[in-house]
């Protein structure tokens, strides 16, 4: 399969940490990529970085064939990158309807406004949201926000999505309907770039995991191989047997 | 379609409210009352789309009008040009202005942004006093030959009246579309969390500089309307500041980010103000109760009239928009 995102040595500073530092690795098209690593490791910079939230201070970012490095988020979705938000973003005096109905309207397709409604329909039903289209975003549970978050990045019917964290604080139930669900984008053709603590899930949606560790690359390779890498036990998972454990289950 | 929606049909209902009463009764004191309800009502339609829809605050508004009166005086007395393409010219320079200031201030956010709005209303302020063209601190007046085109005074008064409501209910009209178009609803996305806004596409800073730019074309139309009405103009009555918060004080009366709640406060307080203001024992009495009322509003009812009517009457949301 082609690549679709590639960073090469991509660093960022603030004052004085080094967030992150020297990061290269691949998304193929059609792939789930798993981000893992301790807190502080960054992780959500380095989405940051590749979704044009922060410029990087060295390094550079080709998303399909063009140099995406520095481009302002807004650009960045037109191209087909979208990301939903660790700490969901709803806008809360808006609808659930109108929320996903930005996203179809200033998306890759930038569609007009019933056209955008349409779409935005049609993309609640796929996440589970259809009941509540009329509600206001500030009325759902955490576990619809987070619904809702990829609900509005997947209307902007993106090449590549970035999931930040998005089964963090749910209830287990809640978190076998999202896997379900980000399974389902996966097959509609969508590349999946995901930061996750939830071990169990990660390991068995990703077809490969990047490890970060202090804002380096620590490992990077199917989920069984990191799982007993030896430096990544050390660093993140701290159990030796974990891999047995986080592998066996299915 | 816009004319689908009640609320459209509501503001023409009002325009002809406006043209019929004082015309019913011939009656030139009615009219003046009327005129200042209109230009409230301009003046805090145009606000609504930074405030309301933008969630921008806008404590320098009022420079618009001002500048606006400007910019038409000197073109009608100095540049002997028509009233109209005078006004309309105003609104253009006015709105360019706007366009350059707004892509500088507008990277700044919140009680920034407030901030830099008032210290544009302060520097034009200054400029202005400064200006020989303009006749620095003493002003500009208008010879009675310039409303020789309109068929002398009285009827310059009949005529500015007709375009004044025909710039109200062009404001109003303004507000309805950009409400219910993809621009509105990107401003709404800025104002609800602007860097979610940004991440699902919308290019915010354009998107602000063009409302900003927006919300100056009609008020400064208006100004340049106005001050030919009045035919003298002098900075400190051009750039009240006072007007610039009471124009806050109405739409948030009124409630912001709606059409008719905008109208509706700047109506109800311009109608009370005026009251205050000729009564001989209440002069001046009226910036206590514009306190009064915004403390009141800021605390008990922060979406205003509207957004008490939508609470007791939820239908009311699909009628009054």
């Amino acid at each position: 399969m082609s690549v679709l995102l590639e960073t090469r040595g991509v660093s960022k500073r603030f004052g004085g940490l080094q967030a992150v530092s020297d990061v290269s690795f691949i998304i193929r098209e059609e792939e789930i990529l798993g981000l893992i690593g301790p807190n502080g490791a960054g992780k959500t910079t380095l989405f940051n970085i590749v979704n044009g939230v922060y410029k990087p201070d060295q390094g550079k970012i080709t998303f399909g064939d063009k140099d995406i490095t520095g481009l302002a988020p807004n650009q960045v979705v037109k191209l087909g990158l979208a990301r939903t938000h660790q700490i969901v973003k709803p806008l809360n005096g808006m609808s659930v309807l109108e929320n996903v109905t930005v996203g179809a309207c200033f998306g890759r397709e930038s569609l007009g406004l019933h056209a955008a409604r349409e779409t935005a329909l049609d993309v609640l039903k796929q996440v589970g949201l259809a009941e509540r289209a009329s509600s206001p975003a500030r009325s759902l549970t955490l576990a619809a926000k987070k619904r809702l978050e990829v609900a509005r990045a997947l209307a902007a019917k993106p090449k590549l999505l970035l999931l930040d964290e998005v089964l963090a604080g749910l209830t287990p139930t809640e978190v076998a309907q999202m896997i379900d669900l980000i399974r389902k984008i996966r097959e509609r053709g969508v590349s999946v770039f995901m930061i996750e603590h939830v071990m169990q899930a990660i390991m068995k949606l990703s077809d490969r995991i990047v490890v970060l560790n202090f804002g380096q690359k620590l490992a990077e390779g199917s989920p069984p191989e990191v799982a007993s890498d030896p430096q990544v036990i050390e660093a993140y998972l701290g159990d030796s047997e974990i891999a047995d454990k986080l592998m066996e289950k299915d | 379609m816009i004319f689908k929606r009640p609320s459209f049909w509501l503001t023409f209902l009002l325009a002809a409210v406006f043209v019929y009463l004082p015309l019913r009764a011939n009656d030139a004191a009615l009219r003046e009352d009327l005129i200042l309800v209109a230009v409230a009502i301009i003046l805090v339609s145009n606000l609504n789309l930074m405030i309301g829809y933008t969630g921008y605050v806008n404590f320098g508004h009022i420079v618009f009008y001002g500048l606006g009166g400007y910019v038409g005086l000197y073109l009608v007395s100095v540049r002997g040009w028509h009233l109209p393409s005078a006004a309309v010219a105003a609104g253009i320079f006015v709105s360019i202005c706007a366009l350059l200031f707004g892509l500088g201030v507008l990277r700044l956010r919140g009680a920034y942004f407030a901030l830099a709005t008032v210290g544009i209303l302060v520097a034009v302020h200054a400029f202005v006093s400064n200006f020989d063209p303009w006749g620095r601190s003493t002003g500009m007046y208008l010879p009675f030959e310039a409303y020789e085109p309109l068929g002398g005074a009285m009827h310059a008064l009949w005529v500015t009246y007709y375009l004044v409501i025909a710039v109200m209910t062009l404001s109003m009209i303004l507000s309805l579309v950009i409400k219910r178009s993809k621009f509105g609803l990107g401003l709404f996305a800025i104002r609800e969390d602007e860097d979610a806004a940004v991440v699902l596409g919308i290019n915010a800073t354009v998107y602000k500089a063009i409302i900003y730019s927006v919300s100056a074309f009609l008020p400064a139309v208006a100004g340049a309307l106005m001050f030919y009405k009045n035919g003298m103009i002098d900075p400190s009555i051009a750039f009240e500041y006072m007007l610039s918060i009471e124009g806050i004080v109405m739409l948030m009366l009124g409630g912001q980010g709606t059409v008719i709640g905008a109208a509706m406060g700047a109506g109800l307080y311009e109608r009370l103000r005026s009251y205050l203001l000729t009564s001989p024992r209440l002069s001046n009495f009226h910036l206590v109760i514009a306190g009064g009322l915004l403390l009141v509003v800021v605390l008990f009812a922060s979406s205003g009239l509207i957004g008490w009517l939508y609470k007791f009457v939820p239908r009311s949301r699909e009628v009054i928009e």
